[in-house]
């Protein structure tokens, strides 16, 4: 760790484990010694797969991921994830407990399982785990899988950093205008309709492919696949996995890349004009004046950009 | 404003909370899990039935600060040492090794020079555990 900034890349490289471990660690914790080595890290990456598992709590997205991770195994992929949980908002502890479904596979050497607490962020995955993606990346992992916490309808920042997106629903999901809300459903690639042994599986498949074929995802794309999955049984996920691999192709069309890049693009520079502005001389003052009704948040954003660029 | 944002940036410790070997009781290791959350511990709870190799690379990949193993078998003398070698082996020299259950006073000494830190018995507070976490974990890197 103490051998120059690129060490612990090159350990990656290599495959070693602790230290992309220590390294993923500092990433998390926005360690300053993170940002030098940042454009050496994205450089590393070797195209892993990026993959967002996202649905609500409870839908089995750990023990679909766990047995997602055995299907890649079985073709002799290495296989890479970023599992996320929230952090309290009162003692920013965290109960981190998506190994316990995937336990089997924590002596694999070609496995390699990161649980990360959402640290404060309310998108469903922590500010920096896009950055660990590209670390699992730059070590060799691919696909890398990223599952984020229980959510409801709107947390849909996996989908800025996922190249290929699933939705993981249950049975039980709710009537057909859910399948119409926007939000979740809207950033799917693929939708995985869960726990598909108990009754009433096929059906909600077959609503939610009938709504979203007219209501549609995001404009001018066609419906997102939907697929029936038993993580207990094991039905299901083979197709799963085939219709990820597949999606890796239209996922890495320039116009979805391109797409995707302005969103990554959007956020880094809404993060780092929040940060600058943060450290400005002028943050205490301004933040009174808006305190006291002096001025308007906006306004105030615009003084601390302009004071600042 | 900037006291909140400095906070954000300061590490939590993170601890793995395993149960090594073949007992099926989790509850008290569950009650810890869910009591280190509550004092501001990251908690990675890995479920029952773990060998100690799981439990080490698991470690491993997670960058524990500590490792706390829950045991009430009785087959301590057998798990909790090969735990802390083959966590050493991985080169996780500054990573403390902590054990709570019924654990005999015999083995207790026996274990510390095995390189188990403390051993937290029946009766200890959540509270207790925590401030030893906190005094002995290693420092943020």
């Amino acid at each position: 760790m103490s051998s120059g900034p690129a060490a612990p890349l090159d350990a990656l490289g290599r495959g070693e484990r602790l230290p992309l471990a220590r390294l993923l660690t500092r990433i998390e914790n926005g360690d300053p010694s993170v940002r030098p080595l940042l454009p050496s890290l994205f450089a590393a990456g070797r195209g892993g797969h990026v993959v967002g598992i996202t649905g609500p709590p409870g839908s089995g997205k750990s023990t679909l991921v766990n047995e997602l991770i055995g299907e890649w195994r079985r073709r002799g992929r290495r296989v890479g994830i970023l599992a996320v949980d929230p952090s309290s908002p009162y003692t920013r502890g965290a109960i981190l407990g998506d190994r316990i479904r995937m336990m089997e596979h924590a002596a694999d050497r070609d496995v390699f399982m990161r649980s990360m607490a959402s640290r404060g962020e309310l998108g469903g995955i922590a500010a920096t785990t896009w950055i660990a993606a590209a670390a699992l990346d730059a070590a060799g992992y691919d696909p890398i899988l990223v599952e984020t916490v229980g959510a409801g309808q709107s947390e849909v920042e996996v989908a800025r950093l996922a190249e290929t997106t699933v939705v993981v629903e249950v049975p039980e999901m709710g009537d057909e205008v859910q399948a119409i809300k926007a939000g979740l459903l809207e950033v799917a690639d693929i939708i995985a309709v869960n726990k598909g042994d108990r009754p009433g599986a096929d059906r909600a498949a077959r609503q939610l492919r009938a709504m979203l074929s007219t209501a549609g995802g995001r404009v001018e794309r066609k419906p997102p696949p939907v697929l029936v999955t038993s993580a207990t049984t094991g039905d299901g996920v083979a197709g799963l996995a085939d219709a990820i691999d597949a999606h890796r192709a239209v996922a890495r069309s320039p116009v979805a890349a391109r797409e995707r890049a302005e969103s990554q693009v959007r956020r880094a520079l809404a993060d780092l004009a929040a940060e600058r502005a943060a450290a400005a001389s002028a943050w205490d003052e301004t933040v009174r004046a808006v305190a006291e009704r002096e001025l308007d948040p906006i306004t105030a954003a615009e003084r601390l950009i302009d004071g600042n660029s | 404003m900037n006291d909140e944002r400095r906070e954000d940036r300061s590490r939590p410790i993170r601890v793995i909370i395993a149960k090594p070997g073949l007992d099926g009781h989790d509850r008290g290791a569950k009650v810890l899990a869910r009591g280190l959350r509550d004092e501001g511990f990251e908690v990675i709870y890995t479920g029952l039935r773990q060998t100690p190799e799981m439990i080490a690379d698991a470690a491993e990949q997670e960058d524990v600060d500590i490792v706390g193993l829950s045991i009430l078998s009785g087959a301590h003398m057998a798990l909790l040492p090969r735990t802390v070698q083959l966590i050493r082996e991985r080169g996780m020299d500054d990573v403390l090794v902590a054990a709570g259950g019924i654990i005999p006073d015999a083995d207790v000494v026996k274990l510390k020079e095995a390189g188990v830190a403390e051993i937290f018995g029946p009766g200890t507070s959540i509270g207790q555990i925590a401030r030893y976490f906190r005094e002995n974990a290693r420092r943020p890197s």
